[in-house]
């Protein structure tokens, strides 16, 4: 029988409830954005006592459903005051589901300030436990380790690093990877902050013994659905063995995004970057292959993932230097700082890792410091010791932990990306129409993942669309619903690449959620679900003060052209309202 | 003839295994030439095979003609987020 697992931090109390029926059927974002709907109050302070912060796995995960680890993480963001759900791979999902827990609810917070606690969940129940002064204070590379001596090689840890225990808008929440490193990242919106406002260090999830299991109501159906569902991942160019994302993962995109003019280069300078191809999947890949040693591509970051994007990057020697080099990653600490070397990308990556931040934000920001004339684009040197200064806790490391938007307003600096404060990602909107929508009226602020519509206007995936076309309300809106739904169900997002041009796949991932819960949906049912998420967490905002005026990318977007192809954001206003004027 | 440079991501790099990442290949080609042509007669590569290109950082047809000074990019499938 699933349950809710509540851990009150103001009175250390937790307790096993009842999952209420109207959350029967959710899991991943779906759970998450309603328990924080229906128990925070929207004017809350983020990281006051009224916010809370919601762990949930989803609908398969820990299933023997391909690619199916995920864990989302919900509450209000202190990065953009809007509803977040962020979610990762990693370990914990599979074992929190594994147990029977469909959500873990955090509320209240210590009276003291800096009192630290680990929450214990297992077969036989949950505990809390006080933090050990030698888990705090210090880089994650050090502090899991020691996590692992005291609980077991076997758990998983969700935890937070120096940067949330500092309360900083861009702390990431950390989930370790299948060899225990703290790699994998519920990264955006400062949810690591929120983590830490409840003196909760890390949740350590061990399902040893005999754990109940994910129990499938229709195990004919979720069989059939995971056939398909797993025939067309290993069917597709993109997700199958061998293919692009496994063969060179997610920084295959640099050089297409670069040709295309939408790469956002010397912060959002330019669409190009000189140095694209000695940051890109491909050199990701020949760098691992010629220095060998522990260089790895097509890693897995959880178990059961046939697509398995993730890489460990070496140093020279052969050494590890980090996992994982990623295009988000490369790009906002590369092409946007203008650096063209992975291993100081790589060493950037592994301070976020260690500081537990969020790469993108991290990048952008340092970008932000650059504008600010702290350094210069391209000075590597710099940007690592600026990205020490976050750790070290220094006054400047405080502005700069709290992510680009605070930073450009302590320094003065007017050329700011981000939409509802949180840092774009890695494709200009300029020049690619259909991804700024998406930024401009995400629930979440700026995010690709909130409605990738770069699978039609650059990969070719589900159809071909213009890049410069700008009326792309029917896509963005159906994009959004469909990754709302998948976000629900637990699946990484990248199976979307095979699952929309194979439609017995796309099939197949509704049989396998309809398996696990005992319903009959159809694939109509996606569109349905995704959009009550997303008019639940509208409604969240709203209720929290954001209006259209919100809905908007930053103003030197609009009039500042982008090279080579010299274009504006030219979307007009009336076309993002138009996406969700129809749901609401 | 008009100059042109091609440059070939991911896969299809071994079709040209010499070049660097990146590197662009310089091609004198006959006007007005054909993207399908410049693949299939020029480097051997099966349009089959393509999966994106662009001219000029724009996306083309394989059916597309090529003019002076044009800078094209030829991928497989890809995808990553
Ligand atoms: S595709 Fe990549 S990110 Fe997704 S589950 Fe697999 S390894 Fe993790």
């Amino acid at each position: 029988m699933s349950k809710i697992l509540r851990v009150n931090m103001t009175a250390r109390t937790v307790a096993f409830e009842a999952v209420p029926e109207k959350y029967k059927e959710m899991g991943g974002r779906w759970i998450t954005s309603n328990i924080v709907c229906d128990e925070v109050s929207p004017t809350c302070h983020p990281l006051g006592p009224g916010n809370k912060i919601v762990y949930a796995a989803g609908i398969v995960t820990g299933t023997a459903a391909p690619t199916s680890g995920r864990i989302s993480i919900g509450g209000k963001s202190p990065l953009t005051g809007t509803i977040k759900e962020t979610n990762s791979g990693g370990m914990a999902g599979q074992k929190l589901a594994r147990l029977g827990i469909k959500a873990i609810v955090v509320e209240g917070q210590p009276a003291e300030k800096g009192d630290y606690w680990v929450l214990k969940v297992d077969k036989d129940g949950a505990e809390l436990l006080p933090a050990s002064n030698s888990w705090l204070g210090k880089g994650l590379y050090e502090t899991y380790p020691l996590l692992f001596d005291e609980f077991g090689e076997k758990v998983a840890i969700i935890g937070i690093g120096i940067a949330g225990e500092r309360l900083m808008a861009n702390a990431g929440i950390c989930v370790n990877d299948p060899e225990n490193r703290p790699s994998r990242y519920a990264g955006r919106g400062g949810m690591g902050a929120v983590m830490g406002s409840k003196g909760l260090k890390a949740i350590i999830i061990d399902d040893a013994g005999d754990p109940p299991g994910v129990p499938i109501v229709n195990k004919e159906l979720f069989d059939t659905g995971r056939k398909k569902l797993t025939e067309a991942l290993l069917a597709h160019d993109i997700t199958k063995p061998g293919g692009g994302l496994n063969t060179y993962g997610t920084a295959v995109l640099v050089n297409i995004i670069n040709e295309a003019g939408g790469f956002p280069t010397f912060n959002f300078r330019d669409g190009r970057f000189t140095g694209a191809a000695k940051i890109s999947g491909e050199m990701i890949h020949e760098i691992c292959t010629k220095r060998g040693g522990v260089g790895t591509t097509g890693h897995g970051c959880s178990p059961g993932c046939v697509i398995r994007c993730s890489n460990v990057y070496p140093k020279p020697d052969g050494s590890e230097l980090v996992s994982v080099q990623e295009y988000e990653s490369v790009w906002s600490f590369g092409a946007n700082c203008g650096i063209d070397d992975l291993d100081i990308t790589g060493e950037l990556i592994r301070l976020c890792n260690d500081y537990g931040l969020d790469t993108i934000e991290a990048g952008v920001t340092i970008a932000m410091a650059i504008e600010a004339g702290l350094a210069e684009f391209g000075d590597g040197a710099k940007a690592i010791a600026l990205m020490h200064e976050i750790g070290n806790g220094t006054p400047l490391g405080h502005i700069l932990g709290n992510g680009a938007a605070i930073t450009t307003n302590v320094f003065g600096v007017v050329r700011c990306p981000t939409v509802k404060g949180q840092a774009i990602p890695a494709y200009d909107p300029r020049a690619i129409k259909g991804i700024g929508i998406t930024y401009a009226i995400s629930t979440m602020g700026a995010d690709h993942t909130y409605g990738y519509t770069i699978a039609p206007e650059m990969l070719g995936v589900s159809g071909k669309v213009d890049q410069f076309d700008v009326d792309k309300v029917d896509m963005a809106r159906n994009f959004q619903h469909a990754t709302a739904f998948i976000d629900a169900s637990g699946y990484c997002l990248f199976i979307a690449f095979a699952i929309l041009d194979i439609p017995s796949g796309l099939a197949g991932m509704v049989e396998t959620c309809s398996g696990v819960l005992g319903t009959d949906w159809t694939v109509d049912n996606i569109g349905i679900i995704g959009e009550e998420i997303i008019r639940k967490e509208r409604a969240f905002n709203t209720a929290a003060g954001f209006t259209k005026a919100h809905d908007r990318l930053p103003e030197f977007m609009k009039h500042e052209e982008l090279p080579p192809h010299n274009v504006v954001f030219d979307v007009p206003d009336e076309t993002l309202d138009r996406v969700h004027s129809l749901q609401n | 003839m008009i100059k042109v440079e091609v440059r070939l991501y991911a896969t299809l790099r071994k079709y040209r295994p010499e070049l660097e990442v990146g590197e662009p290949l310089s091609l004198q080609l006959p006007e007005k030439i054909m993207v399908r042509q410049l693949l299939e007669e020029k480097l051997g590569i099966p349009a089959t095979v393509v999966k994106i290109v662009f001219v000029n950082g724009r996306q083309r047809e394989v059916d597309h003609s090529l003019a002076e000074g044009d800078r094209v990019a030829v991928f497989p499938p890809v995808g990553g987020g």
